[in-house]
């Protein structure tokens, strides 16, 4: 089955195109992680998905629908500078908006029907903190708690609504390797307990080798999409850019792309490299 | 005009609500407090002090406009605070998912604003109280009307903050995950400047527009320091603008400065022990 069908796909935003010509399958219950370099159009790519930004051409399918009509099917964790990290807010309080936070009118509770559903929602957002592992951190501030903490609080606000497809964008950044490490296995093992459907954006794969389905290679607009090691191969990566590219693979089976050329506006060259 | 204080705070009491005047200060400061203090506690989540400050700066020329065209002072408020927000939700929308463009489109405003309340104060000589009334607040003068015009504009802006609550919450913590799931972010950040509009127009009238954030940021802002818990926080913030409030309309009774003044300290005061005692916890 389908999670995710994309064909012909193009964003154009500002007058550039971000991408072009995209085209991607991506399984239900599978674990997916989307690369490439900085300005690939990783986050744009997951921004169409869940159609925050316009298709120039070609078309997204969600579940088998529109995105848009998808979209509460979808858990989604935006890139991390998009939140203030320092917020006067409990990461409980936090999770529990991923499940409440879109009603209106006030959560005050006046029929024992809805105390009974606010108390139901109340077990959600404390097991959605358990299953990540924040239950000892998640009555202090949110600010307060480490990156690494921060992140699993985010999870856990993006699967409390039961989502069938997760889309999470640089989840791993900023982390200490142990912490990548340890989240790569948590999602692996979510998207195995409920069978669903998990797109990672990720700079660097090595973190997330062993736990993937499949991996989505973008670069200079396109796609490539496969096994990891169908994917970051020096011919597919070469023919992708129209450039030379080495791929090496370390005594321990790390992976590093060589000589990929990067989008002109980005800052700093962190790709491949652990 | 300066009654003495007695030892009994019941005989107070009854000096304070024997003239109407005062019951009029009292009942507008209370409507005043709660509104101010309900969005202020978004207004400082949200960090958009800088833009609550420009609508009160609007408060000045709102004022002084309306006198000098011969309308009520308290419409000018309304209509100057309303249509700044309105200008101001225009500007920032296209880059809403940054608030980048916002400071410098709002500083542009906000002194073209003050200007214009300047030229409409040197045009109209008669100005009742003259700037530092408008611009430090009173409680003499107001009347009756003017309490009900309040608790009209409080219930309005109460009613859309209790119907938005979340939705407004979730989108100022988190304004993209809150699009992804469907959440009118930019309706909503429209909404809520006009809503904070309103809430200014309505304080300015007690406070003056240059102490507007003695209600708006002081009682939020110390709420957020003791409770991290939204209800609670809301709750908090309330209380503590209706204390100062109520202790700044009664100590300027039995003295001869403002209550301006009074609430002003009494909000700094506040913020000042907890974040002291906050940092001592630590």
């Amino acid at each position: 089955m389908t999670a995710i069908r994309i064909s012909g796909a193009g964003v154009r935003l500002g007058g550039r195109t971000i991408l072009s010509d995209i085209d991607l399958e991506i399984g239900a219950g599978e674990l997916t992680a989307v690369l490439g370099p900085n300005g690939a159009g990783k986050s744009t790519l997951m921004r169409a998905i869940l159609g925050l930004v316009p298709l120039a051409a070609g078309s997204i399918e969600v579940l088998g629908r529109s995105p848009v009509a998808a979209r509460r099917r979808i858990g989604y964790l935006p890139q991390r500078q998009t939140l203030q990290r320092s917020l006067p807010i409990r990461g409980i309080d936090l999770v529990r908006l991923g499940l409440d936070g879109t009603r209106w009118g006030l959560p005050i509770p006046l029929t024992a029907r809805a105390r009974a559903r606010r108390h139901a929602e109340a077990e959600r957002a404390l097991q959605a903190i358990e299953v990540v592992g924040a239950t000892s951190y998640a009555e202090r501030p949110f600010g307060e708690v480490s990156g690494g903490e921060q992140q699993r609080l985010l999870i856990a606000q993006a699967l409390v609504g039961d989502p069938e497809i997760l889309i999470l964008d640089e989840p791993l950044d900023g982390l200490d390797l142990p912490s990548q490490a340890a989240l790569a296995a948590l999602l692996r093992s979510v998207c195995d307990r409920r069978g669903m459907t998990a797109l990672l954006v990720a700079h660097d794969v090595n973190p997330l080798l062993g736990y993937l389905d499949r991996a989505v290679y973008l670069g200079g607009g396109h796609a490539l999409a496969g096994t990891v090691d169908e994917v970051i191969t020096a011919p597919k990566l070469s023919a992708l850019y129209g450039a030379p590219i080495d791929v090496l693979r370390s005594a321990d089976g790390r992976l590093v792309v060589v000589g990929a050329p990067e989008a002109p506006h980005h800052h700093g060259g962190r790709h491949g490299t652990p | 005009m300066n009654p003495t204080l007695s030892p009994n705070p019941l005989t107070d009491l009854n000096t304070l609500l024997q003239f109407p005047f005062m019951v009029n200060a009292l009942e507008a400061g209370t409507i005043v407090a709660v509104t101010a203090s309900v969005i202020g506690w978004y207004m400082v989540l949200r960090r958009q002090a800088f833009a609550g400050h420009t609508l009160s700066v609007m408060a000045f020329p709102g004022a002084t406009g309306a006198a000098l065209i011969g309308l009520p002072t308290s419409l000018g408020y309304y209509l100057a605070c309303g249509a700044a927000a309105l200008a101001m939700g225009r500007t920032s929308i296209p880059r809403s998912r940054s608030r980048v463009g916002e400071t410098a489109a709002i500083g542009t405003v906000q002194t073209v604003g003050l200007a214009a309340g300047f030229l409409f104060l040197s045009l109209n000589h008669q100005v009742l109280g003259g700037p530092e009334t408008l611009l430090f607040g009173t409680f003499l003068g107001i009347n009756t009307g003017q309490v009900s015009a309040l608790l009209v504009v409080a219930l309005v802006t109460l009613a859309a903050v209790a119907i938005v609550a979340r939705p407004l919450l979730i989108s100022s913590i988190d304004p993209e995950a809150a699009r992804a799931r469907g959440v009118p972010v930019v309706l909503l950040d429209g909404i809520f400047l006009l809503l904070l509009g309103l809430a200014v127009a309505a304080t300015s009238q007690i406070t003056g527009a240059l102490l507007v954030f003695a209600l708006l940021v002081a009682p939020p802002a110390a709420a957020q320091r003791m409770t991290l818990r939204p209800g609670p926080g809301l709750v908090l913030s309330i209380a503590l603008a209706l204390g100062i409030v109520w202790i700044g309309l009664a100590a300027a009774y039995f003295s001869p400065y403002p209550p301006g003044f009074y609430m002003t300290s009494l909000g700094f005061a506040l913020y000042l022990v907890v974040s002291l005692t906050r940092r001592a916890r630590r």
